[in-house]
């Protein structure tokens, strides 16, 4: 009942919310003489570091390194803009908490819908890549929306807890980026799952990013439809961080007010 | 119960921490709550309100400064949920309370007047539908398209209570916004409260001007210390308060 008065909310305020993701559009592209060419640019500038160090230097033995590299980063990177978007969200609409009455989970949601936007732009890169070092396309390619919509699912549920936290412990703020950083490193991200030692390969299961990254070379790389079992995994955790995440920002949300 | 209220407040109470500033971080918590006390210093700026307004009451709220009447009206609007109590609130509701939420003085008075109606909850095509209007009402039709950080504070004001009564909500709170309108502009808006009130808006209305509130409301009460000392026709609370405040 809460869930379907909660949606009915958002859906009034979509304008709302479509306003917010322009405004920070703007934001992001003004006076960059470069434009929206930097969400492309920036993932491939980011690859050819990578490639260089982990590829020539440490030597990962990965087939296609930089594919590789760039449909995991770019996904991972999804995740980390979506929720540090959402944490910051709630304290950074203070003077609109204080003056209106707005559904309070516009504000986390539409950085999640911010950062898939990115996100999309980002794609942009992997398939300029794929043309110059001619990676085939397969037809699975265009599922690209399916880890997309995981990841942006479970993002928005460690967003919801992440943004009610913050309001009460700022600090939560500087905690979560180095755990950002730790859990990009502990998810195959820059080196195989196989790469991994066995102990190690055992505790992966528990990491969403780990299945979420897995699915998104699947079928962005390898033309393979994820199984049945690895789809509702994917999406028994994203519904799970939801389910969390929704239940701790219900609880707090009415306090909101009274701490930003 | 009152059965045809369209406000129902019953035994609200609101209560704001004042030492919440220094308990922000994670460090500061653990330690309090090592010592075993996590007491924060509690303020009670309402207590034990029981009101009902009827469709069609104009209420004035009247009071000394810190009494509660701003408080109030974020209750009855939604923006702050009481600690304690039952409010229902039945209608559509238009808070003129704080002006302009949401204005970026970084965009001009169009982006603006979309963006402001986004906020409080209108879609596109509403305020697509609303837009000359409420450019006219304003009167500010020659400075659209300039950035609204060059404006002037009561030009600022105009663009906010335009948009902010562009559609006939049945509760209106006003909680003293006129006072930075230049006379013209005060005089429209007072027109279109008066109007919205002969439609049949029930108004909640704050003002430290009595000669006002004498003139505009049916009702008011008079708020001290975040209670409600009394209650009744305006005139007689009016005068009552005068008397004694
Ligand atoms: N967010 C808040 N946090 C802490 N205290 C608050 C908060 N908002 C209001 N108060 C306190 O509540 C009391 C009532 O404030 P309120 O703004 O309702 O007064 P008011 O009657 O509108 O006064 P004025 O005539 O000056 O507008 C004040 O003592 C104020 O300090
Ligand atoms: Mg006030």
């Amino acid at each position: 009942m809460r869930t379907k008065e909660a949606a009915a909310g958002l859906l009034r305020y979509r304008f709302l919310l479509a306003n917010l993701i322009l405004k920070d559009l703007r934001l992001k592209y003004r006076r960059s003489v470069l434009g929206v060419l930097w969400s492309v640019l920036n993932p491939l500038l980011m690859m050819l570091v990578m490639t260089a160090v982990f590829s020539r230097i440490f030597r990962v033995a990965v087939e296609n390194y930089p594919v590789f590299y760039l449909t995991g980063s770019t996904l991972f990177a999804f995740l980390g803009e979506a929720t540090t978007g959402a944490m910051g969200s709630v304290t950074g609409s203070a003077s609109l908490l204080r003056k209106v009455r707005v559904p309070k989970s516009v504000f986390p949601l539409e950085k999640v819908l911010f950062a898939s936007v990115n996100y999309l732009f980002s794609l942009v890169a992997v398939v300029v890549m794929f043309v110059v070092l001619g990676q085939p396309f397969h037809w699975t390619f265009a599922l690209f929306w399916l880890p997309a919509l995981f990841t942006g699912a479970f993002a928005l549920g460690v967003g919801l807890a992440l943004a009610s936290l913050s309001v009460f412990f700022r600090d939560i703020v500087h905690l979560y980026s180095v755990l950002l950083v730790a859990w990009q490193f502990a998810t195959p991200v820059l080196y195989p799952y196989e790469a991994l030692p066995e102990s190690i390969q055992a505790l992966m299961i528990w990491n969403p990013m780990y299945h979420y990254v897995q699915v998104a070379r699947m079928v962005l790389m390898h033309g393979i439809v994820p199984s049945a079992k690895e789809m509702a995994v994917c999406a028994g955790m994203a519904l799970a961080a939801l389910a969390l995440g929704a239940a701790v920002f219900r609880a707090k949300r009415d306090r909101f007010v009274l701490y930003v | 119960m009152e059965r045809d209220a369209l406000i129902d407040l019953r035994g609200v109470e609101m209560h704001f921490n004042m030492s919440r500033e220094r308990l922000d971080s994670l460090k500061e918590y653990a330690l309090r709550l090592a010592k075993g006390r996590l007491l924060y210093e509690d303020f009670t700026a309402l207590a034990g309100i029981d009101l009902a307004v009827r469709r069609g009451d104009v209420l004035g709220v009247v009071g000394l400064n810190g009494s509660g009447k701003s408080t109030l009206l974020k209750i009855v609007s939604g923006i702050l949920r009481p600690t304690r109590g039952t409010v229902r609130v039945e209608g559509t509701v238009a808070p003129l309370i704080e002006l302009g939420a949401g204005f970026d003085l970084e965009l001009t008075a169009r982006e603006n007047i979309f963006l402001n109606g986004a906020v409080l909850g209108h879609s596109k095509r509403e305020m697509r539908a609303r837009f000359e209007e409420i450019v006219e009402f304003s009167g500010m039709r020659g400075f659209l398209d300039v950035p609204m950080k060059n404006y002037s504070t009561g030009m600022v004001a105009r663009i906010a209570f335009s948009v902010a009564t562009c559609v006939r909500p049945d509760i209106l709170l006003v909680d003293e916004i006129l006072s930075v309108g230049d006379h013209q502009f005060v005089k429209k808006c007072e027109e279109r409260i008066a109007g919205m009130m002969a439609e049949g808006t029930t108004v909640f209305l704050v003002s430290h001007d009595l000669a006002e509130v004498r003139r505009l409301c049916t009702r008011a009460i008079w708020l001290e210390r975040g209670r409600i000392r009394a209650e009744g026709p305006a005139d007689a609370v009016c005068a009552a308060y005068e008397a004694g405040g």
